[in-house]
């Protein structure tokens, strides 16, 4: 490969990795991983794979998938997600998950839990297709909302969804450890019977004291949503906690408005997740274009390709035929949304090829140009 | 109304319309692209890589085959047996990493998978020239320019005559000469066709000018040479060393002979490329154009002169595969980056297309397109030359 695959942490040279430098004479212009990865996917290094080892559905649209992953995995923290490739309908997806098992479980393996949500054709595509024995590339584990070593004092975990799974790695970690504190939480969903890992909050609940967990319905008859009033009368401390939250961007932005006005915002931590698509615009309009290494912002119409529209902006982008067919003047969206002139069809995913020779702005967009 | 210069008898509404037929087709294969494409291109990767293997490990075998090792199955037929086997299989591996996968994946056919493996952005193969400067050699320049004199460099390579409407030199009586030698040297010769050392040779350019760009090809170079031509025979010959206390064979003739394989299985490659790559363009039929000819090209014209300047080779499935589907050179030339397990069923349609517009679709065997393409290089050798084996006169080169 011409440029290796960038790992995304530092080691010493392993003993391996030095082996490889000779062995790789034999296998150039390949590897001898992409030769290792013919005997078992697991032993690869210039990417990473994981086996999928079991899947289990744990309610109608949600399911957890425990993955094997291969020699160079190091190990998670709990609250941490990864990302994961998911080859669907030919293509080959990227999307982040959290990872929802304890670091301390002992058979190598972790788990991350998905639930099909409306129009997600990926995760639609995980909670049906993926099936024992698949391999899917993985990133290393990433992020920052994690638990810190010191034990946080009394912890409160606000969590909505699948915005579950960071906050069950992480209380499942702390009674792995015995150390679990007095520790609250408020969970929402739909219904009960789509509460994802569900059964096993409650089992944690019945079983260990110092766990309350607080199931909330929104759905079912009155009004449970977030606010002030029964954030107190659940978990009346809650000024004094430190408070771990993650779900939809409707009910952080709820507990963010809440916790600023009690004055006590530094409590809290938030996970994010931050969708991948732009919504596109109805009518095919141009925009703004950011030509995000140039440092370059600049208007552009809806019919002017966008190799055209960097070189107004004096850039001298890399191009060839101008029309289409060499695919010399390929680069990254990073954000927004693009058209191709010739289909018509919208690129409106962040990390997309666009051929800017003949693909204009559709709305704003950001090019990594 | 006609404007255009191109040799048919289209008006330039009815080229538009060809044109948007030719889009309609590549849309609607585009569109079914899947998983079963993604399939076809996984298997054949993993083909490729157990079979450049396994080929490694028989001519390894072999070895233990040499008489020297006195044992009852130990002569030269069973060695030499095992060593042609591994060799052809080697051959065939390059072929098809070559053909099959990197051709097609530099030409981006496979990125709209965003498999970050399969990218013709890092993808890089397994002969002399570096993929990205191959990607502008063949991609930008041979795609856009096609069969244009003065334009694309694939037209003679810059030594030959392939077309009567090159002026004649006496160089070009050596033609037949440097048609074997390229044959047999191709990947060199691919390595080495470069716009900057083509115009340094008609001296329009410093040396200066492109020793990084040689740096570059060294490079790739030295890492084929390493492989093919150090290691492995090399690590053959260490392990033969102790065993030439024993057994009287010397450990340099080990390394001969493995170094003397893969140099065998290159040679086949070599041939093989050189053979359908040829059959592409030069084949009797196909059409040249000049510069005055390709000013104000609408990209139905593009469309056009694709196909007048390009010759399909017909073949069975596994022929259509080893050849990288280049055997499928008109539709290649019309969707370079149309994914190359779907030509076949772009062949027919295209095919038809140029039938209702009356237009020439050159496609014939093998044997015709690569014996058409040496008669007219030796013909072409010589001063003048018309095409007198040429089926369709209306067909002949315009000039
Ligand atoms: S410049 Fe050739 S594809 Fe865009």
């Amino acid at each position: 490969m011409r440029q290796p695959v960038p790992t995304e942490h530092n080691t010493t040279p392993s003993i391996w990795s030095r082996l490889s430098t000779i062995t790789d004479y034999f296998a150039w212009p390949l590897r001898t991983s992409h030769y290792l990865e013919l005997v078992n996917p697991l032993w690869t290094t210039h990417k990473m794979q994981a086996r999928v080892e079991k899947v289990w559905d744990e309610t109608r649209d949600a399911r957890t998938i425990t993955l094997r992953p291969g020699l160079n995995w190091r190990g998670h923290r709990a609250g941490q997600h990864v990302r994961v490739g998911i080859p669907a309908n030919g293509k080959h997806y990227t999307r982040t998950y959290t990872i929802s098992s304890p670091p301390e479980r002992n058979d190598d393996c972790f788990t991350i839990t998905v639930k099909a949500i409306d129009k997600g054709t990926i995760s639609h595509h995980i909670v049906r297709n993926i099936k024992v024995g698949d391999y899917l590339p993985i990133g290393l584990p990433q992020g920052d909302f994690y638990l810190p070593d010191a034990n946080p004092i009394q912890p409160l975990f606000i969590t909505a969804g699948s915005g579950i799974t960071p906050a069950f790695s992480m209380i499942s970690s702390l009674i792995a450890q015995e150390r679990l504190p007095d520790t609250c939480h408020l969970h929402y969903s739909p219904h009960e019977f789509d509460v994802v890992l569900g059964k096993q909050l409650k089992e944690m609940d019945a079983k260990h004291s110092r766990y309350h967990l607080n199931l909330l319905y929104t759905r079912e008859g009155k009004d449970q949503h977030f606010s002030e009033a029964q954030l107190a009368a659940l978990c009346p401390d809650w000024k004094e906690r430190d408070v771990y939250a993650c779900g939809p961007p409707s009910l952080l932005e709820a507990i963010e408005a809440c916790f600023e006005q009690a004055g006590c915002s530094r409590n809290l931590h938030i996970e994010r997740f931050r969708a991948p698509f732009t919504e596109i615009p109805k009518d095919a309009v141009g925009g703004k274009v950011r030509f995000a290494q140039s440092g370059i912002d600049t208007e552009a119409d809806s019919e002017t390709p966008l190799l055209k529209v960097a070189e107004d902006a004096g850039m001298n982008p890399p191009h060839g035929c101008r029309m289409g067919i060499c695919h010399t003047c390929n680069t990254t969206l990073v954000s927004g949304c693009v058209r191709d002139l010739r289909t018509g069809e919208v690129l409106n995913e962040a990390g997309s090829i666009v051929q800017t020779c003949i693909c204009a702005a559709a709305g704003d967009c950001e090019l990594d140009l | 109304m006609k404007t255009h210069k191109l040799p048919v008898n289209l008006t330039d509404e009815q080229i538009e319309d060809f044109g948007r037929e030719l889009d309609a087709i590549r849309d609607e294969i585009l569109d079914s692209r899947g998983e079963r494409d993604r399939a076809y291109i996984l298997k054949v990767i993993k083909t490729q890589r157990s079979m450049a293997l396994g080929a490694r490990v028989l001519i390894y075998a072999s070895l233990f085959f040499l008489p020297a090792w006195g044992h009852a199955l130990a002569v030269w037929p069973v060695m030499l047996t095992l060593l042609g086997l591994g060799t052809f299989m080697l051959g065939i591996a390059k072929i098809l990493e070559n053909m099959e996968i990197a051709h097609n994946v530099l030409h981006a056919q496979w990125d709209w998978m965003k498999d970050p493996e399969i990218q013709s952005n890092i993808w890089e193969w397994d002969t002399m020239s570096p993929s990205d400067r191959w990607m502008h050699s063949h991609n930008v320049v041979h795609h856009t320019w096609t069969n244009v004199l003065e334009k694309d460099l694939d037209v003679g390579y810059g030594i030959m005559r392939v077309t009567p409407m090159q002026r004649w030199k006496p160089a070009y009586l050596l033609q037949p000469v440097y048609f074997i030698l390229l044959m047999l040297l191709f990947e060199e010769g691919v390595a080495f066709h470069e716009q900057a050392i083509d115009d340094h040779i008609k001296g329009k350019n410093k040396f200066a000018d492109f020793k990084p760009l040689l740096k570059r090809i060294g490079y790739k170079i030295w890492r084929q040479v390493a492989k093919d031509y150090i290691a492995w025979p090399l690590a053959a010959a260490l392990v033969a060393i102790p065993i030439s206390f024993f057994v009287d064979f010397s450990p340099l003739a080990v390394f001969g002979i493995v170094a003397g394989a893969n140099a065998i299985a290159n040679v086949i490659r070599n041939i093989w490329a050189f053979m359908i790559i040829f059959c592409g363009h030069f084949p009797a039929g196909v059409h040249n154009f000049t510069l005055e000819q390709v000013e104000g090209e609408t990209r139905a014209r593009w469309y056009l002169r694709q196909l007048l300047g390009s010759c399909n080779i017909e073949g069975g499935k596994l022929f259509h595969v080893l050849s990288g589907n280049l055997s499928h050179q008109i539709e290649h030339h019309l969707f370079p980056d149309m994914c190359s397990n779907r030509y076949k069923e772009a062949s027919p349609r295209v095919r038809a297309l140029a039938d209702r517009y009356g237009l020439p679709y050159n496609s014939a065997s093998l044997f015709r397109q690569f014996g058409t393409t040496w008669l007219k290089n030796i013909r072409l050798a010589f001063p003048g030359g018309g095409e007198p084996y040429q089926r369709n006169p209306s067909q002949a080169t315009s000039s």
